[in-house]
């Protein structure tokens, strides 16, 4: 598998503040790189690091194979957390400034800025100074001129802060329409909802030091604990029914609905092993579903961390 | 990336003359000024103008016709009433005193009881002419007493001014050095002017661009050095335009004052440079005025203009890339323009020294050890040593080892300060929430 940007053994400190430890991460080509992390982990001072804001102390980083330079600025895409805009600078004239910033020439840039102002219902917003508009249309600018010099690799920290849900949704989806063309793209959150919808891969970075990296899918496969949640439909002596069950195995929660003669519980198996406990169960009652709970990212992000900070 | 950084200025200097205020400011302040100069001269006038009027109360014989009229007061003679009418008159008739001369045939008893009555502390300068008046009495009675007659004690009188004149036989005027030190501190004080403004707004335009968050967005693309120095061109580049255009409209307005009072300046030029050679070319004209008019404008043509105004655009360029250089990594250490107070103080207060030593100590002294010493170092050198070049370089101006060393030891400080500064900007520009130390800022130079 090709990779956009490999990071080796990087590590960078802030005077007595080590804000960075011995990273290394590999982050694939043509896909969506989940950077995970508490406030405050390392995300933004890795994010700066790439984008060549500020400098490892030791440790390498490569892009498409060679060594980070300032040639690489004009195939990369930054939308930062703390984002913002001139506020008494006139929208068209602010985007043209910082596309041009990216490289791109004057007429270039317009004829690119119209695309993308019609593709984002924003046309007639061109001479509009900043302060006139509200947050979430000041994102939108934000995201087009972050993307408008066609990057091989997007960074993007928190973008969903600050978008109501609907455009919210409509740069998720621009988000994945640009993966499909083929852009990488690293996204750097707190926020787990987003992550499971998105990423194919994280990375999970917490006090400085990656605790966690891979295939998402992968990583929730050894995450999974062999708990189910069944539901069974039984008509009398569900007490008694549950009470052998839990002399059996080790039974989490449960709760018993009599109008409905519904009993759900969710279940801790020894091994990934079903078939006993399926053929058991539907000896005796009809079963509704039966289901592996896999972890979220949630939750593998908070395990994670209490394993981490308890010294596990 | 030269491209970058002319993006950046040509950004920088539109958004600053884009400004309604920079345009209101670029109109007004002309007008300001010139309203300013007027009205300070109208209220000089109207406050010199109020004539004081004195009631003399002359019970002697003497002193009789000494208490003239002059430009700021009058006299009123009183006859044949006694002290406590004088006195009723003088209140009832608003008079700003009343001086009493009692009876008397000795000119010193006389005057040593007179007095002046007045409702308010008499002004110190009215009081001194009045004991001018009776002091000169006194002497010519004295001198009389020995001897010396009227006539004789009137040509002793006569008054008296040393000529001046340089060792090359040029005859000079007094106060020539203080029209020099002008000259030379008007350019120092358009320089602290300059960097203390336009040093605000570059510090400004630095907060901004971190409490309106756009800063990380342009410095992954830009470095932040880059956007420093393209901030500090364009600024200055702005405020270049702004002097611009209030010098050519004050050449525009010199000449409107000259059309219409009719002066022809050329041959007023060309008269002064007719006569180089001293006194003998002194001779052929005619009034003294003219000859003093003429040794004033001829001293100014003097001034070695060109190297004042090479000197002026170095110390200038070199003094306002220091300063402002500070002033961005100030900008970009805070949040908000209310705590950038702890930290411009110490950076204007070299400015300010440089000013106020420059014109006691330069004015009395140009090469003296202050003088020098200042003019040497560098943060106040771009202002101190301009106040000592009108002089010329070399005998009887500044040694040209001292104006090498000054430009060599600025050009170093400004090496130094800008890649300081330029630390603490990087650093600083993305830190948010906290006001920082200095303990800090040293800090920050090793990240």
């Amino acid at each position: 598998m090709e990779h956009i940007l490999v990071a080796k053994n990087v590590s960078k400190s802030y005077g007595d503040h080590q804000a960075l430890s011995n990273i290394s991460l590999e982050i694939p080509e043509n896909s969506i790189y989940g950077l995970l992390g508490p406030n405050g982990a390392g995300k933004t001072t890795f994010i700066r690091i790439v984008n060549q804001i500020t400098y490892q102390d030791q440790g390498e980083v490569l892009f498409n194979g060679k060594p980070l330079s300032p040639e690489h600025i004009a195939q990369i895409g930054y939308l930062p957390e703390e984002r913002g805009l001139y506020k008494s600078m006139k929208v068209g004239d602010q985007a043209l400034y910082l596309a041009q910033l990216k490289g791109l020439s004057k007429t270039e840039a317009r004829k690119r800025l119209k695309y993308w102002f019609d593709r984002l219902d924003i046309g007639d917003w061109w001479n509009k100074k900043i302060q006139e508009l509200s947050k979430g249309m000041a994102q939108k600018i934000q995201f087009i001129v972050t993307v408008l010099h066609k990057p091989k690799l997007l960074i993007f920290d928190e973008p969903f802060s600050g978008f109501d849900p609907i455009n919210a949704n409509i740069i998720k989806d621009e988000i994945l329409q640009l993966r499909n063309q083929g852009t990488s793209i690293i996204f750097s959150t707190h926020r787990m909802e987003s992550v499971e919808e998105l990423c194919e891969y994280i990375a999970l970075i917490h006090k400085s030091e990656k605790i966690l990296d891979g295939k998402l899918s992968e990583i929730k496969k050894t995450y999974k604990n062999n708990i189910y949640s069944v539901g069974l439909e039984i008509e009398h002596n569900a007490e008694v029914f549950l009470k052998k069950l839990e002399e059996q195995h080790q039974i989490i929660s449960s709760s018993y609905d009599n109008r409905e003669n519904q009993l759900d519980f969710t279940i801790k198996l020894p091994t990934a092993e079903t078939t006993g406990i399926l053929s058991q169960l539907s000896k005796e009652a009809n079963v509704n579903h039966f289901e592996e709970t896999i972890p979220s990212a949630n939750d593998i992000f908070i395990q994670t961390v209490n394993n981490r900070d308890n010294g596990q | 990336m030269a491209s970058k950084l002319g993006l950046i200025i040509k950004r920088e200097y539109l958004a600053k003359v884009r400004n309604k205020s920079f345009i209101v400011m670029t109109i007004l302040s002309p007008i300001l000024i010139v309203g300013m100069i007027v009205l300070i001269a109208y209220l000089t006038k109207v406050n010199d103008s109020e004539k004081r009027v004195i009631s003399v109360l002359n019970e002697s014989t003497m002193l009789h016709n000494e208490f003239r009229m002059t430009d700021n007061m009058s006299f009123v003679h009183f006859n044949g009433i006694t002290l406590q009418e004088a006195k009723d008159s003088t209140l009832a008739l608003g008079y700003y005193g009343l001086l009493h001369i009692p009876n008397g045939i000795d000119l010193e008893k006389i005057t040593g009881s007179a007095h002046l009555f007045a409702k308010d502390n008499p002004n110190t300068h009215l009081t001194q002419q009045i004991e001018a008046i009776f002091q000169r009495k006194l002497r010519q009675k004295r001198l009389g007493d020995l001897g010396v007659t009227a006539d004789l004690f009137s040509s002793v009188e006569k008054p008296f001014e040393l000529n001046l004149a340089t060792f090359e036989g040029e005859k000079s005027v007094k106060g020539i050095n203080e029209i020099k030190a002008f000259i030379g501190g008007g350019f120092g004080y358009a320089i602290m002017m300059f960097i203390i403004i336009y040093g605000t707004f570059v510090m400004r335009s630095v907060i901004e661009e971190k409490t309106s968050r756009i800063i990380e967005v342009i410095i992954s693309s830009v470095k932040p050095f880059q956007l420093m120095l393209g901030k500090i061109l364009g600024t200055s580049l702005a405020g270049i335009t702004q002097f611009v255009i209030w010098l050519i409209s004050a050449s525009l307005l010199l000449l409107l004052v000259v059309a219409i009072s009719g002066i022809d300046m050329m041959a007023v030029i060309n008269e002064v440079q007719a006569t180089p050679g001293g006194m003998n070319g002194m001779s052929q004209l005619s009034t003294p005025l003219d000859e003093n008019t003429l040794l004033y404008a001829r001293e100014i043509l003097n001034i070695p203009w060109l190297l004042l105004i090479g000197c002026f655009l170095l110390y200038f360029i070199l003094g306002y890339l220091i300063y402002s250089s500070i002033y961005a990594s100030i900008g970009a250490a805070v949040d908000n323009e209310t705590d950038t107070q702890q930290f411009v103080f110490p950076v204007i207060l070299p400015l300010m020294l440089a000013i106020y030593v420059g014109f006691f100590s330069v004015f009395s002294n140009p090469h003296g050890p202050i003088a020098v010493a200042f003019s040497l170092f560098p943060l106040t050198s771009p202002i101190v040593m301009l106040m000592r070049l009108p002089a010329g370089i070399g005998e009887g101006g500044v040694p040209l080892w001292q104006l090498l060393a000054s430009i060599i030891l600025l050009i170093g400080t400004f090496l130094a300060i800008v890649s300081l500064a330029a630390k603490i900007y990087r650093v600083g520009i993305l830190m948010y929430g906290k006001r920082p130390t200095y303990k800090e800022l040293i800090k920050w130079l090793r990240y």
